[in-house]
């Protein structure tokens, strides 16, 4: 690696309990992070931004959510495309109702409307565990889509059952409708989980994060030192959803303009899922990892026949592109079953020692 | 401690009965333990040793009789609560959170002690980082006291099990706990490691004035750290004293070698 560790001594415990204890690490990640709002909006076109970038963001926020509840706190659930519905729904009746309503406030209103059915749907968690419970989940997914599509209501009686995003700015530019460049559109949606990923960090390494993984770890041994599992998982629940919830609002507001329920369907919530498993559970940098595998790796599919010069049908093409892509999946699942958060900290560790073994 | 101890007992079981269907894991037991005593509860195996923990811990509610910790009712509280009165148990096959680590581990042990305030933690800010940073000073004094500074970033799960059972005792003592309920701290262990355990033990109780309950099969364990044993058979107390008794006590010698039938 190009920095050591050797010399670098801690002389606080708030040193030691730093996200990034390593100064080097603080600086590269804080110029990632301003860099990351400057340059793709000067230098990524259109494509770039739309197809790749705003999606990354917006489901990176939803894997972060899930992967509070499922990674840190031990909960497998399914229903995080209902949660996401709920949050764009919220945000779609909010903007309607309350014009003047700052667009920032509309995400965060909608996310807490998600949290609110999340708690409601996480009350069985208490008794039941894993599958079941995962099961249980499911039922949130499918009442709450049957919901939407059901109660006109939701959707202001559009006779073609879509909401759609309004024109709204912040600071005076426009960030989300029709109007909104996908620059704009872009820095909304890494301003919000650039955030919300700190605030998950913040809570998985204090007293909140060791409640969860105590629970998720051995629920006895939780309850013999005064965690108490209904109000704790709850709280998983809870935030798990508020995250999941604002990453919905964006998912219409931000990325797909207008949507129906179909957008919002069980293979959202397999596909977070899926990012969850593969970027590594209990992981906020996993979270990410897992958003760009999924969302980049059919793109890449895509385009490779046509980058090797191979001619075929484009059938036969998506037919071979979801065949490799589950397989991946599979020989993730097999291979490095703690995803690849792991696999970062095995290089890092290896890097470590380099060139020596051991 | 600031409030003045209340006198009396620090546990009283009286006349408990633990059933499972029609089986009577615990029949009927009394017990006391004295502030700052180690007792051990001892048995043959199935003697209903840990199920009176359990019954004590709030895992199971008794059928019949009562619990009182500090002269106070506690028979059908949950555990988290029995947590908050100050007992703290470890666990016969220990009951680590393994994918955290050993810092991590110790530091649920200080949750009851720490205060929430959701926004400010979400920020890790102000009263929020302060307390966490007090609880980290806190834990590392008994990092320190059971010796286990070098493996405080280890994942718990990858410890080897002399080391867990150390850590599990870390968590237990992170709690401050009046009355400290150990399953079983020695087993599985080596000659050297249960010599290092029960210099712990001692050095616990000595140090912190924390009362003690144990069940350990090692009557040499036994005989020399505690100050009273408490015999159980069939889940009925036949014996209760000072070792030094109740190795002679003809109840204790049958129960444990068998009765010749006449």
């Amino acid at each position: 690696m190009i920095y050591r560790e050797a010399g670098r001594f801690k002389t606080s415990y708030a040193s030691d309990q730093a996200i990034f204890p390593i100064v080097q690490d603080r600086v590269f990640v804080r110029a990632a992070v301003v860099a990351a709002f400057v340059v793709p909006p000067l230098v990524a076109g259109d494509y770039w931004l739309q197809a790749i970038l705003i999606p990354f963001l917006i489901y990176a926020l939803a894997a972060i959510g899930l992967n509070l509840l499922t990674g840190y706190a031990g909960q497998l659930s399914l229903g995080t495309g209902g949660f996401m519905a709920v949050g764009a729904y919220s945000a779609f009746k909010l903007t309607t109702a309350f014009p003047r309503l700052s667009i920032i406030a509309v995400f965060l209103l909608s996310g807490l409307a998600a949290a609110a059915i999340g708690l409601l749907f996480g009350i069985p968690s208490l008794r039941i565990k894993g599958f079941y419970l995962a099961v249980a989940t499911l039922a949130a997914q499918f009442f709450l889509i049957w919901l939407f599509n059901k109660v006109a209501w939701f959707t202001n009686y559009a006779s073609s059952g879509t909401i759609t995003a309004p024109d709204r700015t912040v600071l005076g530019v426009t960030v989300t409708g029709p109007n909104a460049t996908a620059a704009a559109r872009y820095v909304m949606a890494l301003a919000f989980v650039t955030v919300f990923a700190l605030v998950a960090k913040n809570l998985v390494r204090g007293r909140i994060g060791r409640s969860w993984m105590a629970i998720r770890d051995r629920d006895i041994a939780a309850e013999i030192i005064g965690v108490r599992p209904l109000r704790t998982k709850l709280l998983a629940f809870g935030i798990s959803s508020f995250y999941c919830g604002v990453a919905g609002a964006e998912l219409v507001f931000l990325y797909l303009g207008s949507a129906e329920t179909l957008a919002f369907d069980i293979n959202q919530s397999f596909l977070v899922l899926f990012m969850v498993i593969i970027g590594g559970l209990g992981s906020v940098l996993g979270s990410f990892l897992g958003a760009a595998f999924i969302i980049l790796l059919p793109i890449f599919l895509t385009r490779l026949p046509h980058s090797l010069g191979l001619i075929m049908s484009v059938a036969l093409q998506k037919q071979i592109e979801l065949m490799i892509f589950g397989g991946l999946i599979l020989f993730f699942l097999i291979v490095e079953p703690h995803g690849l958060a792991r696999l970062w900290q095995i290089g890092k560790e290896k890097l470590r020692l380099w060139p020596f073994p051991h | 401690m600031s409030h003045p101890a209340p006198a009396g007992p620090v546990l009283e079981v009286d006349g408990v009965s633990v059933r499972f269907g029609a089986l009577i894991a615990v029949n009927q037991v009394s017990l006391s333990v004295g502030r700052g005593q180690i007792v051990a509860i001892i048995g043959p195996n199935g003697a209903g040793k840990t199920t009176l923990l359990n019954a004590v811990s709030g895992f199971y509610h008794p059928y019949e009789g009562r619990i009182a910790f500090e002269g106070k009712d506690r028979t059908r509280l949950q555990p988290p609560d029995v947590a908050a009165l100050g007992i703290a148990r470890t666990f016969q096959n220990v009951a680590l959170f393994k994918g955290m680590s050993v810092l991590d581990n110790i530091m649920t042990g200080r949750l009851l002690k720490m205060r929430g305030s959701f926004l400010l933690e979400a920020l890790y800010w102000g009263p929020a980082k302060r307390q966490e940073l007090e609880h980290r000073a806190f834990v590392e004094r008994i990092i320190d006291f059971l010796e286990i500074q070098a493996i405080r970033k280890t994942p718990a799960g990858r410890l080897p099990y002399g080391l867990q059972k150390r850590v599990e005792l870390a968590r237990a003592l992170a709690a401050e706990p009046k009355l400290l309920l150990l399953d079983e701290p020695m087993a599985g262990m080596n000659v050297e490691e249960k010599e290092d355990m029960c210099r712990f033990i001692l050095d616990v109780n000595h140090e912190f004035g924390t009362t003690i309950a144990l069940i350990e099969h090692d009557m040499g364990v036994v005989m020399d750290i505690c100050d009273r044993v408490v015999v159980l058979d069939y889940g009925r107390k036949i014996a209760d004293g000072p070792p030094a008794e109740v190795r002679k006590d003809q109840a204790v010698l049958d129960a444990y070698l068998g009765v010749a039938h006449e």
